[in-house]
C-alpha cells in the first residue's frame, strides 16, 4: 500500500488498490446546475390550481386531557373552507395511524394530548396566512395531567400513565430488549483484571434538514386517484401505509418525492400532517398543501438519539479487552415512531461491540414513553449504529484513561484482524469484510500523531489545554437481507428497471429517494460502469411510485448497497442481452465475443465490434434478432441483499481549549473511511464532510431541551444550535478501499459514517484536554459552559 | 414559512411623520428598523402589533457617524456594517469593531440598526453593551422636540426602555475623551448566537496611570450593566493584573446572571471576571499604544 499527500494543500490520501475509477469516478454531479442556480423543484414550490392550505393546531400542553374542542369561530372566518378535529377523524375511523414500528399515533388527538405540539386540529383555507390566522380562532380546553419528562422516573410506579389509549396498559413501558450472552458476560467481567463503569448519554437531537416537512395532496374525485407530493425518504413504503391506513386502493395512489432539501431520517416517518393533507382533500375535493414551519419541525418531527447508557468494559492489565456489558434506557416520547426492521426494536444497535475481537457481550435496554415528541430512529444514525459506536468509543477510551494507555495502541491492540473476516461478533452480527489496522495506521500518519502528542505535551506543561480524539468506527448499512428484515411487513428489498433507448440513451428508474446524495449522478455511473454508456446520457427517475418499482426508501445508507447493487445487476441483466444480440450481429458464437467497456468484440479481432449503442438501435431495430431473443434492450430486477455492508473508519480529531472561557475549537480533523469500492469520491467527500458537520454540531452544541413542563425549549435554531463553516475545520479526509466480497460492484454506503464517527473523536479529544482535571467522562453537547462545570470537577449529564 | 398575525404597513419618509403615526396609533403601533428581532418574534406570534411603521426610508437622514470635537454622534439608522466597516469609529473606539465582528452574520448586520438593537433591549445584545461601556446618552425626539437620555436610565428592564410610545431613538452620542481606548470580547456557543456572557471596557490613561475606567456586561442581569465600582478602585492606579484581577472580582460580583440553555450561573459569573480582565488588559495595551 502506497499514500500519497498532493501537494496542492488538500490533504486527501490515495491509497493505491489498484482499483480503477468506477464510471468516470471523481466527475461533477448531473443534478447540481438546477441546484446551484436555485431551480431545484420542492414539495413547496408546487402550485395547483385552485390549492387550498392546510395549518395544524398544535397542543401548548405536554400531557392533557382533551375536554373540549370550539371550532366554530374558525368556520365562520370568511377564507376558511374546512376545519377537522380528532372526533371528526374517529368517526371517519382515521384519528390513529400506525407507526413504522407497530405502535400507533394520533392523527389529531381524541382523548388526551400527549406531547408539546401534538395535533389536535387543522384548517384548510384559501391562503397559508388565513390558515394560521383562523387556528387562533380555535377554543380547545385542556384538563392539564402531570407529564413524565424524565425518562429515568418513568416507570415508577406512581408515574402518571401516558398511553391509556392502549387496552391494559397501566405503566409507561414501552418495550424490553436484550442481545449477546448475560451468564457469559458476567463471568468474563468476574475474572478481568480490570472492569470500567461509565453513565454516558447520547442526548436527544433532531436532524434539523434546511427543508422543513410537507405535502401537497390531490384527490381526483372523477378517477379516484390520490396524488401526494410529499418530502418523504421512502415513497413506495409510504404508499402502502396510506392504502392501509386510508383505505385507498394502492394503485390508486401516486406518491412524488420531488427534490428534498435534506433528510438526514427526518423524512422516513409518516407525520399526521401528511394524513391531514390527504383527509383535506378528499373533504374539499381541492388539492390540498400543508408545509410545516420551522418550529413545528424542531418540536414535533422525528428526534434520535435519546439513550442513556451504562458502558461497562472488562479487560486485561496489558490492555486486551475481554467483554462489554451495557444497560440502555431509552427514550421514545409518547408514540414509539421508530422507524427500525420489526425484528429489531433497537435497530441495530448490537453492534456496540465495534469493531474489537472481544470474548463476551451482553446489552439490556429497556425503553419507556415519555410526554415527548415521537420518533427514535432518525438523524443518519444507521439505525442506532450512532449510539453504539459513541458507546464503545467512549468506553475504550475510558479504559485507556484508567490503564494509562495510548488510545491508539489500545485500539490497534484489539482490533479484529483481516483474517477474521467474515467475523461473527458476540451479538451475532456477521461483518463482511474489513481490513482495520492500516486504517487506522493511515489516520494516525495523516494527523502526525506521534508530532501531536509531542506537541500535547509542551503545551500541557505551559498549562495549555489541547486533546487529541481517537475513533474507530464499524458501521452495518444496507438493510436489508429480507428473511431478516421488514418494516411492518415490507422486505428491504429494493427494484431497478433500466432502459436502453433506440440511440443508446439510457433511463434506470429506482426505488431509492435522493435527499442530496447525488443519486442522479451515483446510479448514473454505475450504470455506465456496467454498460459503457457516458453518464451523461443515463437518465435517473426516481421519488415517484408510479414511474419506478417498489422499494424502501433512502436511510440507513441503504441506497449504494442495495439500490447501487440492484442498479449494477440490472445493467449486467442488459449486458447479457446486448451479448446475445452482439453474437448475431457480428455472426460469431457468444462465447467469442469479448466485452470491452461499451463495446462487444470478437475475441482476437478487434476490429469486429459492435457498441451498446448499436445494439440498443439493432434491439428496437427492423432486423433479425437470434431466435428466442425478444425486441427491446431492457431489464428488471429486485435485489435482496445477503448481507449488510459493513464500512469502517478511523477518526482523529484536535481540540483546543480556552482554559478562561473553556471554549472548545476544533483545530484539526483527520478522517479515513473505507467504504468498500469508491464510486464518485467527491460525492463521499461530501457526504464524510457534512457528516463530520454533523458531529461537530452534536458533540458542541446540539440538543432538543425540554423543561420540567414538557415545555419544548429547542423550538427555533436560535434555541437549537446546528454548527456553521466557522465551528469546523477544513476537513483532512483520507481512505483505504476494502471491497464488499457480496456487493456485486464492491461498494459499501458511506452516507452516515461521519455521523457515526465523529461524535465520539470530538468528546475523546475533548475528554483527553481536560485529562489535568482529571476528567474521565463528559457528556455532549460539550458547550463551553458545560465543559467548564467538567473543569471544576462536576461534570453533569445534560438530562 | 412561519407567518405572523394580520398587521397594517406603513412606510414613514421623516421622523416627524413617523412621530405622528406612533402619536396617533399608540402602543399597538411598533416601528421596524432592521427587523431581525421584531419580525422573528411576530413570526413565532410571541410579538403582535396591529401596526408597523418602517423607518428604513429615513436611512438617508439617521444613518450616519459624525466625528466632532470631544463628540462622535451615530445616527439611530446606522447599520451593523457601517458601524463595522468605519475607519474613524474604530480609531476613536475600538470596541465597536471588536463588537460587530461577532454580532450574528452579515445578512443580519446588512440590517440591524444600532437603534434597533438599543431598542430590542435584550440583556445579552452586544451594542447595548458597548453603549453602556462606553457612557453614550441617548437622543429620544418625540412631538415636543428631543430629550436626551443616558444609558443608565435608556433600559428599564429587559426589552424595556425609557422610549415613550410616540417618540423614537435617533441618536446616539458618545463622549471622547483623550487618552482613551476599549475593547470587546464575547462567548457564544457558536458563531452567530447570542452572548453566554460579553464584556466591553474603556480606559483612560494619563502618564502611565489610569484616569478612568468602564466595563459594561452583556446576558448577566436584566439589562446590560455598567460597573462604577470598577473606577473606583481603578482611577488613579498604574494598569497591571493585578488590577484587572480585583476589576474581574468586582465584575463578578457586581452582575447577577441566571442558569439557563446557554450556561449555568456560575459559569457566567466566572465568565463576567474573565472578559472583564480579558477586555481590561486590552483596552489598557490599546491605549498604551496611542499614548506611545
Amino acid at each position: 500500500m502506497t499514500t500519497t499527500v498532493p501537494a496542492d494543500g488538500h490533504r486527501t490520501a490515495f491509497v493505491d488498490n489498484d482499483q480503477k475509477p468506477c464510471g468516470h469516478g471523481r466527475m461533477l454531479r448531473k443534478e447540481d446546475p438546477r441546484f446551484v442556480r436555485g431551480r431545484g423543484r420542492y414539495v413547496d414550490d408546487l402550485q395547483l390550481p385552485g390549492m387550498l392550505h392546510l395549518a395544524i393546531l398544535r397542543s401548548p400542553l405536554a400531557h392533557a386531557r382533551l375536554v373540549s374542542v370550539d371550532t366554530s369561530l374558525a368556520e365562520a372566518h370568511p377564507k376558511v373552507r374546512l376545519v377537522v378535529t380528532g372526533a371528526m377523524l374517529a368517526e371517519k375511523g382515521l384519528a390513529w395511524m400506525p407507526t413504522l414500528s407497530g405502535d400507533v399515533q394520533a392523527v389529531l388527538a381524541t382523548d388526551k394530548v400527549r406531547f408539546q405540539g401534538q395535533e389536535v386540529a387543522f384548517v384548510v383555507a384559501e391562503d397559508r396566512y388565513a390558515a394560521r390566522d383562523a387556528l387562533e380562532l380555535i377554543d380547545v380546553e385542556y384538563e392539564p395531567l402531570d407529564p413524565v419528562i424524565d425518562v429515568r422516573t418513568a416507570l415508577a410506579p406512581d408515574a402518571p400513565v401516558i398511553r391509556d389509549d392502549l387496552e391494559g396498559k397501566r405503566d409507561n413501558h414501552c418495550f424490553d430488549w436484550e442481545t449477546g450472552d448475560a451468564v457469559e458476560t458476567d463471568a468474563v467481567f468476574a475474572r478481568a483484571d480490570v472492569v470500567v463503569k461509565e453513565d454516558i448519554v447520547y442526548p436527544r437531537v433532531h436532524p434539523a434538514p434546511m427543508e422543513t416537512c410537507g405535502a401537497v395532496a390531490d384527490y381526483d374525485a372523477v378517477d379516484g386517484k390520490l396524488t401526494l407530493w410529499s418530502t418523504t425518504q421512502a415513497p413506495h413504503a409510504h404508499r402502502t401505509l396510506y392504502a392501509i391506513v386510508a383505505g385507498l386502493p394502492e394503485h390508486k395512489i401516486r406518491v412524488v418525492s420531488p427534490d428534498i432539501g435534506g433528510g438526514f431520517g427526518n423524512k422516513v416517518p409518516i407525520y399526521p400532517g401528511y394524513v391531514c393533507a390527504i383527509v383535506g382533500s378528499l373533504l374539499t375535493g381541492k388539492p390540498v398543501k400543508w408545509m410545516e414551519d420551522r418550529s413545528e419541525n424542531l418540536i414535533t418531527t422525528g428526534f434520535a438519539r435519546d439513550y442513556i447508557m451504562r458502558g461497562e468494559i472488562a479487560a486485561t492489565r496489558e490492555g486486551k479487552i475481554l467483554a462489554v456489558r451495557t444497560h440502555v434506557l431509552a427514550d421514545h416520547g409518547a408514540f414509539n415512531g421508530t422507524a427500525a426492521p420489526v425484528k429489531y426494536p433497537a435497530g441495530f444497535f448490537g453492534v456496540f461491540t465495534g469493531s474489537y475481537d472481544i470474548e463476551a457481550a451482553y446489552c439490556r435496554m429497556t425503553a419507556a414513553y415519555t410526554n415527548k415528541a415521537p420518533g427514535g430512529v432518525a438523524y443518519a444514525c444507521s439505525f442506532r449504529i450512532t449510539e453504539a459506536v459513541y458507546l464503545i468509543e467512549r468506553i475504550v477510551d475510558c479504559l485507556a484513561y484508567e490503564l494509562g494507555m495510548d488510545p491508539v495502541e489500545l485500539r490497534m491492540q484489539n482490533l479484529i484482524r483481516p483474517e477474521q473476516f467474515p467475523y461473527r461478533t458476540k451479538t451475532g452480527w456477521v461483518y463482511d469484510s474489513g481490513n482495520y489496522a492500516p486504517t487506522m495506521e493511515l489516520a494516525t500518519q495523516l494527523a502526525g500523531y506521534a508530532e501531536l502528542r509531542a506537541e500535547q505535551a509542551e503545551k500541557r506543561a505551559r498549562g495549555e489545554l489541547m486533546g487529541i480524539g481517537v475513533s474507530f468506527f464499524t458501521e452495518a448499512v444496507g438493510a436489508g437481507p429480507r428473511k431478516d428484515m421488514d418494516i411492518l411487513g415490507l422486505g428491504m428489498a429494493d427494484g431497478c428497471e433500466l432502459r436502453v433507448h433506440p440511440t443508446g440513451k439510457a433511463v434506470v428508474r429506482l426505488s431509492v429517494q435522493s435527499q442530496g446524495q447525488g443519486h442522479e449522478t451515483t446510479f448514473a455511473q454505475i450504470v455506465a460502469e456496467e454498460l459503457g454508456i457516458p453518464p451523461q446520457d443515463i437518465e435517473v427517475v426516481h421519488g415517484d411510485t408510479d414511474q419506478t418499482p417498489f422499494g424502501l426508501g433512502t436511510y440507513g445508507s441503504r441506497s449504494t448497497p442495495v439500490s447501487g447493487a440492484a442498479a449494477a445487476l440490472v445493467a449486467r441483466k442488459v449486458r447479457d442481452k446486448a451479448r446475445l444480440i452482439a453474437s448475431s450481429m457480428l455472426e460469431v458464437s457468444v462465447a467469442d465475443l469479448e466485452w470491452e467497456k461499451g463495446s462487444f468484440q470478437v475475441a482476437g479481432d478487434p476490429k469486429a465490434s459492435v457498441t451498446i449503442q448499436d445494439i440498443a438501435m439493432r434491439a428496437h431495430g427492423a432486423g433479425d434478432l437470434p431466435d428466442g431473443v425478444e425486441g427491446g434492450l431492457e431489464a428488471q430486477i429486485c435485489y435482496n441483499p445477503e448481507n449488510l455492508t459493513y464500512p469502517h473508519g478511523a477518526y482523529i480529531c484536535v481540540v483546543d481549549i480556552d482554559p478562561g472561557t473553556a471554549k472548545v475549537t476544533v483545530r484539526r480533523f483527520v478522517a479515513v473511511d473505507d467504504c468498500g469500492t469508491r464510486i464518485n469520491p467527491m460525492i463521499i467527500e461530501g457526504q464524510v464532510h457534512g457528516g463530520l458537520t454533523d458531529g461537530v454540531g452534536m458533540a458542541l452544541m446540539e440538543m432538543i431541551a425540554f423543561d420540567e413542563d414538557g415545555n419544548c425549549l429547542s423550538g427555533s435554531l436560535m434555541d437549537y444550535l446546528i454548527p456553521t463553516s466557522l465551528e469546523v475545520p477544513d476537513w483532512e479526509t483520507g481512505f483505504t478501499v476494502t471491497p464488499s466480497p457480496h456487493h456485486p460492484i464492491g461498494a459499501k454506503g458511506v452516507g452516515e459514517s461521519a455521523t457515526v464517527g465523529s461524535p465520539p473523536a470530538i468528546v475523546n479529544a475533548v475528554v483527553d484536554a481536560l485529562k489535568p482535571f482529571g476528567v474521565r467522562h463528559a457528556d455532549m453537547p460539550l458547550t463551553p459552559s458545560r465543559v467548564w462545570e467538567a473543569m471544576q470537577g462536576r461534570p453533569t449529564p445534560p438530562i | 414559512m412561519q407567518v405572523p398575525a394580520p398587521f397594517e404597513y406603513q412606510r414613514v419618509h421623516s421622523v416627524d411623520e413617523a412621530i405622528a403615526l406612533l402619536d396617533r396609533l399608540g402602543d399597538t403601533a411598533r416601528l421596524v428598523a432592521g427587523g431581525h428581532s421584531l419580525i422573528p418574534m411576530m413570526k413565532l406570534r410571541l410579538a403582535n402589533f396591529e401596526y408597523l411603521i418602517d423607518i428604513n426610508e429615513l436611512h438617508d437622514q439617521l444613518g450616519y457617524i459624525r466625528v466632532e470635537p470631544g463628540l462622535i454622534r451615530i445616527g439611530a439608522m446606522t447599520r451593523h456594517r457601517e458601524l463595522l466597516e468605519s475607519d474613524e469609529l474604530a480609531a476613536a473606539f475600538p470596541i465597536f469593531r471588536d463588537a460587530e465582528r461577532v454580532i450574528a452574520d452579515p445578512v443580519v448586520r446588512n440590517r440591524g440598526t444600532l437603534g434597533g438593537s438599543l431598542c430590542q433591549a435584550d440583556p445579552s445584545e452586544d451594542l447595548s453593551a458597548v453603549c453602556t461601556t462606553l457612557g453614550a446618552s441617548c437622543v429620544v425626539q418625540g412631538l415636543d422636540g428631543e430629550r436626551v437620555v443616558p444609558m443608565e436610565d435608556f433600559h428599564q428592564g429587559p426589552y424595556e426602555t425609557a422610549v415613550g410610545d410616540a417618540e423614537m431613538l435617533t441618536e446616539v452620542r458618545f463622549p471622547v475623551r483623550p487618552g482613551g481606548s476599549s475593547a470587546y470580547e464575547k462567548v457564544e456557543r457558536r458563531a452567530g448566537d447570542w452572548a453566554v456572557v460579553s464584556a466591553g471596557a474603556a480606559v483612560w490613561l494619563d502618564g502611565g496611570s489610569i484616569t478612568d475606567a468602564r466595563v459594561g456586561l452583556a446576558a448577566v442581569g436584566p439589562n446590560t450593566a455598567g460597573i462604577p465600582g470598577i473606577a473606583d478602585v481603578m482611577r488613579g492606579r498604574p494598569p497591571g493584573e493585578e488590577l484587572y484581577a480585583r476589576a474581574g472580582d468586582i465584575a463578578a460580583e457586581a452582575c447577577s446572571p441566571a442558569t439557563d440553555r446557554r450556561g449555568s450561573a456560575e459559569y457566567k459569573r466566572h465568565l463576567a471576571r474573565e472578559l472583564t480582565v480579558r477586555v481590561l488588559r486590552r483596552a489598557v495595551a490599546r491605549a498604551g499604544r496611542q499614548e506611545a
